[in-house]
């Protein structure tokens, strides 16, 4: 099976009416892991032998009759997801010797589903990063060139859809970290509406905008994974009870009279000329479709960094907290008293980019700056929801790119930090809005690199957005083109 | 100089649920260390909180109760600080808006009434503990404990004296046990108060710098560590030094409070609004609900005591001690012909002495309402004299069994009818003719040596009051 | 606004974070730019604007009093540092 050119939709099929087995599916996956991943750094951890008797379980049950769509498809997690019994890193050198005793809510659905782990995704350390350098496993490159990065935090995820080495792979988005991979590895990323995906056993960055989602080749195959994911759970109080949707039922219909709101403040400046090439070349894709271009404003959209700078790293501060070298995880080998303990253990196992966050979450959180930082940056990520209410009003669909450059090579902004920040500016306000976003291929910008269209619908509107990914990719082929080592 | 004191009491109740406030392991005490440490408590990667519907009740049970307000829209915060027994390195609990606000206690402090301020009353989680013993120099960790709910009451700083502090923290033991959201066992840190103590010289409107005692676990450690914080910081002052806003720990042993290691950098607790908790939201049918639900509360209990029942405001607080033992006064009312003196009297004096004896709570009483209220009515009946009484109230804690039965068994009715009486009488006047004499001759001294003798005749047996009469009328008799 | 290396030091401790004489110059430099970045906050009018939260305007949703968890120390103590009789181990606790 040529897996470099088979969707997961395609790939359920050919299980389904037995054509293949999971097994020889899996194994097929772990034997393209295994050859090319080296090159990459995808993935922290393969587990051939605990994968491959998920796969004869999966085959088991496909042989009872009783297997659902996802049933013995392999898919790779972002290294966040604890999966019981498997190394689960969040890349730090904090949770390297972490094996988690419990699993996270989704791996519960996947398991449920059928579906097979394939491996353990690299990341940004603690989903802190927009290009996977601060991986305490190394950085995970880019596989339409191996000198630039993959985007982050899901670099890894990203990384090994676009490769094929996965056909799927969970991910998680705080302030872009599904979108902005997808776009630079050329793939199809989404991040649903804040409390559609269960944070249980999902690492905490940010609590307030971290959102798990999926990464597939295409809007279909997003839809398909979506479906076993997004649920309702007991234990995640910011879960949201709605009943089952399938995310694929819309797929195929016309986007005629689809309204596509264009906010001036993405088209006016800030974005590389290649890039804003290829997203007018999208649009124009949907203008042939019969969709209808409306001008809306997000003019707090600007603000939007500053405002997830103070609220993500104050969070994060505080979530981090828990890491200390008692319980579990990393514990410094030389210490002297309680606090040498936790302050070497801490400087030990955070990275520098987590450590930054930390101190800066701690400073905005600390008496006298509360009001200026904290509050402040609350009351300005209220005027950002508003403005996207507002734009709602007046369009099913914001578009505009997902990153304002194609992928940018290693260490070109890791010596400055806001510089790498700003590689969210497009991302961001869509965490705060806690709305649900994608990303999808739009042909190539500079040195043949990917471009990814960001598509930005109201709440609950997965459905809605995967349709119009589905209605651009049916008329474009981008989403199926694969660098050249994936086809090795 | 006449210095007047200030104390705020800052109390932890542990609020008694099944489940934890964030997760659902047991609350249970006494279990295994780290057996009752779900991963949630141990705050493992991954995992989040969902709060205990039951802990808001027993917080609107309290509200209620004090006649505080019920906030229709609370906040959970987090309070960043790194400890080894607080797992996740921040405390989940109520910052800026908490549940319950205002409400007051009334105390009684020699004859005195006060009504005690509430600042508020927020939830909470508890901590784990650190064990001390010597692990080669290390000390051990036990996370039991962690998310146990809590609710921390706040005073205002209206207590004047150690013992109104006591008075205040006995009052609010009783309403929390009462009202069952706390088992108030002091022994095992289900109840522990924080005494912020000040002084200042008497008419000063400023307050004094306070010193916040922490963990003071029962209540004469709570009276003590007051007094001795007051002498302190007046013998501090008087000799030129002044008083140090600090956190001191009572070290019970030596009677002393000592000041706690002090923090090398002045602690910033980064108060922020918990962003895996949403705001908890209570609606006036939620409360409306508990308002029903509250049993009668012990100040308008005792109240009613006194005046139903004409009993004293001693005896009816006495009654009004734990629900419980009102449960059991107004158990036996019924059965004792709602003779209210005679039962109060019965309940504060033998039985408590008889429970205190053996160390028993009212609700293990040895003797049942209906037991004790089968012996009373044989008293009020004249069966029994009530020296006869306490002697077969000592046989049903013992024996257990019915009044009637024993008496029947041991031969103790009470010989009440004259012509016995009269019987016995008469025996004796023939027996000893010259004390007859005497009495007769206005000896009256003799009357007693009379009693005596017909009372060993009768076995014990004679109805002191009928054979007064009984001899009253023959002695006098020509 | 810039930060001191007093100020550095003083987040570092709190975060319990050991940071080493030679870090300080970098850190401070990077946290130049981070404020540059997020004091643009301070130019937004926001009188009258609620501080926000949660995206959402969702309510705490409650769980019933019910214990759920089993005993499963021995599996979470088996990725404990160190651990004696059931206890987590901790350099000596001072109060």
């Amino acid at each position: 099976m040529d897996l470099a050119n088979t969707s997961l939709r395609q790939l359920a099929s050919a299980l389904h009416e037995r054509r293949i087995s999971s097994r020889e599916l899996t194994q097929a996956y772990l034997e393209r892991i295994g050859r090319l991943d080296g090159q990459l750094g995808a993935f922290i951890t393969v587990d051939p032998d605990k994968t491959l008797s998920q796969a004869d379980a999966a085959d088991a049950r496909i042989a009872r009759g009783e297997a659902g769509p996802l049933t013995g498809i392999p898919i790779a997690h972002k290294d966040i997801f604890c999966t019981e019994g498997w190394l689960t890193t969040c890349g730090s050198r904090m949770l390297s010797n972490f094996v988690s005793p419990y699993d996270a809510h989704v791996i519960e659905k996947f398991a449920a589903a059928g579906a097979l782990i394939l491996g353990k995704t690299n990341m940004d350390e603690f989903a802190m990063g927009s290009s996977n350098e601060t991986s305490h496993f190394g950085p995970v490159k880019n596989p339409w060139n191996l000198a630039k990065v993959p985007g982050g935090s899901s670099g890894g995820s990203a990384a090994a859809v676009a490769a094929r080495l996965a056909p799927a792979a969970t991910a998680t988005d705080t302030g872009g970290s599904i979108r902005q991979p997808a776009a630079l590895c050329g793939v199809s990323g989404i991040k649903p509406t804040y409390g559609l995906v269960s944070r249980y056993g999902m690492i905490a960055y940010a609590s307030s905008l971290d959102q798990g989602g999926v990464i597939a080749p295409s809007a279909e195959d997003l839809g398909l994974v979506l479906n076993t994911m997004v649920g309702f759970d007991t234990r995640d109080s910011t879960s949201i009870d709605r009943p089952a949707e399938d995310y694929t039922a819309a797929l195929g219909q016309p986007l005629k009279g689809l309204r596509i709101g264009l906010p001036r403040e993405y088209f006016s400046g800030g974005v590389s000329p290649d890039v804003a090439r290829a997203i007018d070349a999208a649009l124009e894709v949907y203008d042939r479709l019969g969709a209808e271009r409306v001008e809306v404003s997000l003019p707090h959209s600007q603000l939007s960094v500053p405002v997830y700078y103070v609220l993500a790293p104050a969070e994060a501060s505080s979530n981090l907290s828990r890491y200390d070298g008692v319980r579990y995880g990393h514990r410094a080998a030389q210490y002297g008293d309680l606090n040498d303990m936790y302050e070497r253990t801490r400087a030990e196992g955070f990275g520098a980019e987590v450590k930054r966050r930390i101190l800066t979450g701690t400073y905005v959180l600390s008496r006298g700056y509360y009001d200026a930082y904290y509050l402040q940056a609350q009351r300005v990520r209220r005027l950002i929801v508003n403005d996207f209410r507002e734009a709602f009003a007046r369009c099913d669909v914001i578009m505009g790119p997902a990153s304002p450059t194609v992928a940018f090579g290693f260490g070109e902004k890791t010596s400055d930090p806001v510089q790498m920040y700003l590689s969210d500016i497009f991302t961001i306000s869509v965490n705060l809005a806690g709305l649900p976003g994608l990303s999808i291929p739009a042909g190539f910008g500079a040195s043949g690199l990917p471009v990814g269209l960001q598509l930005i619908g109201n709440y609950f509107s997965e459905g809605r957005l995967l349709q119009a990914a589905h209605g651009y990719q049916q008329a474009t082929d981008w989403h199926r083109q694969v660098p050249d080592m994936a086809r090795a | 100089m006449d210095w007047e004191v200030v104390i705020g009491l800052e109390t932890h109740a542990q609020l008694a649920t099944h489940s934890k406030i964030f997760s659902g392991a047991s609350t249970a005490f006494g279990a295994a260390p780290n057996a009752q440490a779900c991963a949630v408590d141990l705050a493992l990667p991954g995992v989040l909180p969902v709060l205990n519907r039951a802990a808001v009740d027993c917080a609107i049970r309290f509200g209620l109760s004090t006649g505080a307000t019920i906030a229709s829209r609370s906040i959970f915060a987090r309070k960043n600080y790194f400890y080894p027994d607080l797992p996740k390195g921040y405390q989940i609990s109520q910052y800026e808006i908490p549940v319950v606000s205002g409400g007051a206690m009334v105390i009684e402090v020699e004859g005195r009434v006060r009504h005690v301020r509430l600042t508020r009353a927020h939830l909470e989680e508890d901590a784990g503990k650190s064990l001390h013993e010597d692990f080669h120099g290390l000390s051990g960790i036990d996370l039991n404990r962690a998310g146990t709910p809590l609710l921390e009451i706040v005073s205002e700083p209206d207590l004047r004296s150690a013992a109104e502090a006591v008075a205040y923290a006995r009052a609010l033991h009783r309403l929390v046990t009462w009202i069952g959201i706390c088992d108030g066992n002091m022994q095992e840190g289900s109840f522990r108060c924080d005494a912020n103590v000040s002084v200042r010289p008497r008419g000063q409107e400023e307050l004094g710098t306070r010193c916040e005692i922490k963990n003071l676990n029962s209540f004469r450690f709570l009276e003590k560590a007051i007094e001795y914080e007051i002498r302190r910081q007046i013998e501090l002052i008087e000799a030129g030094g002044a008083v140090v806003q600090e956190t001191r720990l009572y070290d019970p042993d030596r009677d002393e409070t000592r000041s706690m290691r002090s923090k090398e950098d002045a602690q910033d607790y980064r108060y922020f609004p918990d962003p895996d908790l949403l705001p908890l939201s209570i609606e006036a049918v939620w409360i409306d609900r508990v308002r029903a639900e509250l049993p009668e509360l012990p100040d308008a209990m005792q109240q009613r005591f006194t005046d139903d029942f004409g009993l004293s405001m001693y005896d009816a607080g006495v009654l009004t001690a734990s629900r419980d033992m009102a449960r059991y006064f107004l158990d036996l009312l019924p059965c004792a012909e709602n003779d209210a003196k005679l039962c109060a009297n019965w309940v504060s004096g033998e039985l408590a002495a008889a429970l205190h004896r053996e160390s028993l709570e009212i609700q293990d009483s040895r003797v049942s309402p209906q037991q004790l209220g089968g012996l009373l009515k044989r008293i009020q009946d004249g069966t029994i004299s009530g020296k006869m009484a306490k002697e077969l109230f000592d046989a049903l804690w013992q024996e257990g069994g019915e009044a009637d039965a024993l008496i029947e068994a041991r031969g103790l009715k009470q010989i009440s009818d004259v012509s016995s009486l009269e019987r016995i009488v008469e025996a004796l006047m023939a027996e000893h003719p010259a004390q007859v004499a005497e009495y007769r001759a206005g000896k009256e001294k003799v009357f007693g040596f009379f009693v005596g003798r017909a009372m060993k005749a009768s076995g014990g047996r004679a109805n002191p009051e009928q054979l007064n009469a009984v001899l009253k009328q023959r002695l006098k008799a020509e | 606004m810039a930060l001191t290396d007093t100020d550095l030091r003083r987040l570092a401790r709190l975060a319990r974070l050991r940071l080493e004489e030679s870090e300080i110059s970098g850190l401070r430099e990077q946290f130049a730019g981070i404020l540059g970045l997020i004091d643009q906050l301070q130019a937004v009018d926001t009188r009258g604007i609620e501080p926000l939260s949660h995206a959402l305007d969702l309510e705490a949703r409650l769980r019933e009093d019910v214990v759920t968890e089993t005993d499963q120390r021995a599996r979470f103590q088996s990725v404990a540092p160190q651990v004696e009789e059931g206890l987590y181990l901790v350099p000596k606790v001072i109060e």
